[in-house]
């Protein structure tokens, strides 16, 4: 009879905090819908003002390019970096191993308060701030741990003999990289990707000390927007952004079930036709 | 017995301290060197930033320890340091009470509900930190939902002020650090085997007792992890407690930009950040020792 | 299987002669090959024996390129290849779990050696269809390997072995994966294709009977060297030591010492009579299950053989032959194995028989 009672009590628990998690989806949303300037919620009327006013605001869409920008170099280069490095701890041998995945993984730890700081204190100095290449050379140093953790695990997952297999059919260790590990691994490198995508895409805090009249990210744009005068502009960017990122899992979900749903089907196939040996 | 394309057989090195150097490279093999373009990116970009950083801090304005003594000689600053230790406290001690029955219950039900309860901890990952803080901003505000919603069933007649606020802050802190601490005891939780839970239970031991004295503790490992992680990320937030939180909850990320954009103290924005830096290294390092840190970070990506 | 190679001129290339020179490799402190001498003659299939942990897979693995000798060389046709990596070798090579590449297809992966070759595509196309005639899975170049069975799995890792014509074949215990009946199948398919191209096939296995089966000749090794180099008969009737004599088929041993030209028994506590050239130092008295006949306890035995009483424990038919477990009075278990005569004979359960051989079908060992 406890164990009822507890479990209800738990289940009541779960279902505030659930609601808790999602609370700014549900708030937002609708919110970018609203017609008033007043960010009353719940909204009012609705209509799309605030995502035309994105689409024909000068200052958004540059924000927004930017920040376009300097994600798909960021993630570019995360991709690269990380790919290789991956490839070296677990295929290669190093000195200090131990020290260096410290060393890689270190970002994850350090706030990124300090990060912003001490970035700002020598890009000043080298003339780098407000640049894209300051923002993807920050970014990608912050996105890189995740991507290597992504492909790390990838690549232990591949069979050794397979490329092996390779090696002895006459392709050097590039070519058995480019036509038989890479696509192997190419999911977790896509999702490494992705994910170094959208830390850049979203990223505040650093991008905070780095913007400036010259170069702004448009999480620093939508910050200034909350921060001086609540624009409702910014529920339309959050909605537009969050849907984004939905749909790209969504996306990626949908075709690795289809892709699963195929080799089932082709493999009933076959079976069916199968003569054994 | 398949071994690996670039096994070298050289095993150990003598260490002669003329060709130290050099044997240190050569225990990069061909793959090992692949590590080396984002080491250096790594050293210059993170790892030396930080370098000049601390030593801006003590040579900005002036050479020596100023800014750390003005940090612990100014109450203003003294009282800021303890918010953040305070607010970082309660965040942690709140999530923690609300992160362990969600991950309890995660265990107990069928995996259709799990699936839906994991992706709802995993919405929060996808929205950005600026739009949560922002819709908090929205809900907890005098004129927000949660206000009007009080005041429409007649709860409370004024509303009740939440933003820059205590409860307000760690309202907003606990919505973001919520989902790092449930996956890490989640997970623990998992591998806890159900059947000591019924092996306690066979040895006469009610189903309370046995939760309380089998099935707790093995989650500890769990717990202490997302304890850590908690903690030491809610030393660091920045954007939530600049949003939420009013003058009295300044925390030490908001002070350490206040310091640089207002009134551009560099050496002391600097240091500020250096003491937070290495506080969260400490504990990392102290604490980790107790803890399997590389485990649960890779687990949370 | 009787599909065969397209046109002489298809069969190009010949088996090379693989030298092995005193090679060593060491992990640290543990030395898993110790100084490896071993000519692989042109053509030939050799097999490689041992239990796990004899050094048979890192010799092979040496051989392939993918571990580097601690010292020693390897040569091949006179040339040293020891510092050559695996890519440059043009070595075939069949793994266990047949390691075909899973996002090509069939086709694909049998092509990939050609395409590395820089062969022309049409070239590529016949190649790769004579290629996959050669295993029989002709029509099925379209599929993905996930979608075969082990057996057909195999026989692609075959076709993408020998497509481009390597001029030896490396195999590393590419049946281990595979029911027995499949197994036997493929012995004899892996024998076959052997015999068409001619070129030299290294085979390793734990399995003495797929050695026995297939090889031309066997090297059975132990603890990282080779015990025994010869042809299947000889591992089997000329054992020179007595690892080898249990590792390679059946065998009754008897332990004691060579006293002259007799070898007393210290088990069973009897003395036989020996053949002339008998190594004096020899501790083990071995004959093979089918020398061992089975007569009656008071039946005698002829002038030229030796024998010792025992006891029949079971006898077990396996169709045209017998398997009988006899145990001797000191409790030594002996095993014979018999035809199974028309009529009845006095080899059932429980009888008292005597244990027979001919004096020359003993051989003294280690």
């Amino acid at each position: 009879m406890t164990k009822i009672l507890t479990r209800a009590g738990l289940a009541i628990l779960a279902a505030l905090i659930g609601v808790y998690l999602i609370l700014p989806v549900l708030i937002v949303v609708p919110m970018s819908f609203s017609d008033s300037s007043f960010l009353t919620f719940p909204p009012g009327e609705l209509s799309l003002r605030w995502f035309r006013n994105l689409v024909e605001d000068p200052v958004w869409i540059g924000s927004a390019l930017a920040s376009l920008k300097v994600a798909l170099l960021s993630a570019v280069s995360s991709v690269v970096l990380g790919v290789l490095a991956s490839l070296a701890l677990v295929r290669g041998r190093m000195p200090f191993r131990n020290t260096i995945i410290a060393i890689l993984l270190a970002p994850l730890i350090v706030p990124y308060v300090i990060i912003g700081l001490a970035s700002y204190i020598v890009f000043l100095q080298l003339g780098l701030t407000q640049t894209t290449l300051g923002f993807v050379l920050v970014h990608t140093c912050l996105a890189v741990p995740y991507v290597v953790i992504n492909v790390v695990a990838g690549l232990v997952s591949v069979d050794r003999r397979v490329e092996m297999a390779a090696m002895s059919l006459g392709a050097g260790p590039v070519t058995t990289f480019f036509q038989v590990t890479l696509p192997l691994i190419l999911p977790s490198v896509l999702s490494g990707g992705l994910f170094a995508f959208f830390i850049s895409w979203d990223e505040v805090v650093t991008a905070i000390f780095l913007s400036g009249p010259e170069l702004t990210t448009l999480p620093v744009q939508m910050w200034s927007g909350i921060r001086v005068q609540i624009d409702p502009t910014v529920a339309a960017i959050s909605t537009i952004v969050m849907l984004v990122i939905f749909g790209s899992f969504i996306v990626l979900g949908l075709t690795r079930l289809i892709r699963q749903l195929a080799h089932r089907r082709s493999a009933t196939n076959s079976s069916a036709t199968n003569t054994g040996a | 017995m398949t071994s690996a394309p670039a096994d070298s057989s050289t095993g150990r090195l003598r260490g002669r301290p003329l060709s130290l150097r050099l044997s240190l490279w050569a225990r990069f093999d061909g793959w090992g060197a692949l590590v080396l373009p984002l080491l250096v990116v790594l050293v210059l970009v993170f790892g030396l930033p930080l370098a000049v950083m601390l030593s801006r801090s003590l040579t900005d304005p002036s050479f020596g320890l100023q800014n750390y003594s003005d940090v612990f000689a100014n109450s203003v600053y003294l009282r800021v340091l303890g918010n953040t230790f305070l607010i970082a406290t309660i965040v942690t001690a709140v999530t923690l009470a609300l992160a362990y029955p969600y991950a309890y219950l995660m265990t107990l039900v069928g995996p259709v509900w799990r699936m839906i309860m994991m992706g709802l901890v995993l919405v929060p990952f996808w929205t950005s930190i600026l739009v949560r803080s922002f819709a908090l901003v929205l809900f907890l505000r005098d004129t927000g939902a949660f206000n009007s919603a009080l005041q429409s069933l007649g709860v409370i007649d004024e509303p009740i002020p939440l933003i820059r606020t205590l409860p307000g802050v760690v309202f907003g802190m606990v919505q973001v650090a919520l989902p790092f601490a449930v996956l890490p005891i989640f997970a623990t939780m998992q591998g806890i085997d159900r059947r000591l839970l019924q092996a306690a239970e066979s040895l006469g031991d009610r189903p309370a007792g046995a939760f309380w004295r089998v099935f707790v503790p093995l989650s500890v490992p769990g717990v202490a992890a997302a304890v850590l992680l908690t903690f030491v990320q809610a030393l660091g937030y920045y954007i939530t407690p600049a949003l939420l939180g009013g003058p009295k909850n300044t925390m030490i990320g908001e002070l350490i930009v206040q310091q640089v954009s207002t009134v551009l103290r560099f050496g002391f924005a600097a240091a500020l950040a250096t003491l937070l830096l290495v506080t969260t290294l400490l504990l990392l390092v102290v604490a980790g020792r107790f803890v399997d840190l590389q485990k649960h970070l890779m687990r949370q990506s | 299987m009787t599909a065969d190679l397209e046109t002489p001129a298809a069969k190009t290339s010949t088996g090379a002669p693989i030298s092995i020179g005193a090679v060593s490799k060491k992990y640290g402190d543990n030395t898993v090959l110790e100084s490896v001498d071993l000519d692989v003659r042109a053509g030939e299939f050799l097999t490689l024996l041992g239990a796990s942990g004899s050094g048979k897979s890192t010799l092979l693995n040496i051989v392939a390129g993918f571990t580097r000798p601690t010292s020693g060389t390897v040569q091949v046709d006179g040339r040293d290849i020891t510092s050559l990596p695996p890519h440059k070798r043009g070595f075939g090579m069949v793994f266990q779990h047949y390691a075909l590449f899973p996002h090509m297809s069939v086709a694909d992966n049998v092509a990939f050696p050609l395409k590395r070759q820089k062969v022309a595509k049409p070239e590529i196309r016949r190649r790769v269809a004579e290629a996959l005639e050669l295993v029989e899975l002709g029509d099925l170049g379209g599929r993905r390997p996930s979608e075969l069975s082990g057996g057909q799995q195999q026989r692609v890792a075959l076709a993408r072995a020998i497509v481009f014509r390597p001029r030896v074949l490396l195999m590393d215990e590419p049946l281990g994966a595979l029911d027995k009946l499949l197994r036997e199948q493929l012995q004899l398919e892996i024998r076959r294709l052997h015999q068409e191209m001619g070129i030299t096939f290294v085979f390793v296995t734990h399995d003495q009977d797929e050695a026995l089966t297939m090889s031309d000749r066997i090297a059975l090794l132990r603890d990282g060297r080779i015990v025994q180099l010869g042809t299947p008969e000889q591992l089997y009737a000329e054992p020179n030591c007595r690892y080898t004599a249990e590792f390679v088929g059946a065998s009754n041993i008897f332990t004691g010492a060579v006293r002259g030209t007799s070898f007393a028994d210290e088990v069973n506590g009897r003395s036989y009579r020996i053949t002339g050239d008998a190594d004096q130092s020899g501790k083990s008295l071995m004959i093979r299950p089918e020398r061992l006949g089975i007569a009656s306890a008071d039946a005698p035995v002829p002038d030229t053989a030796e024998h010792v009483e025992a006891v029949v424990e079971d006898c077990i038919y396996l169709g045209s032959s017998r398997t009988v477990q006899l145990r001797t009075p000191a409790g030594q278990l002996l095993v014979a194995r018999t035809d199974v005569p028309r009529d009845p004979d006095e080899v059932v359960p429980g009888a008292r028989v005597k244990a027979f051989w001919d004096v020359r079908d003993a051989c003294v060992l280690d």
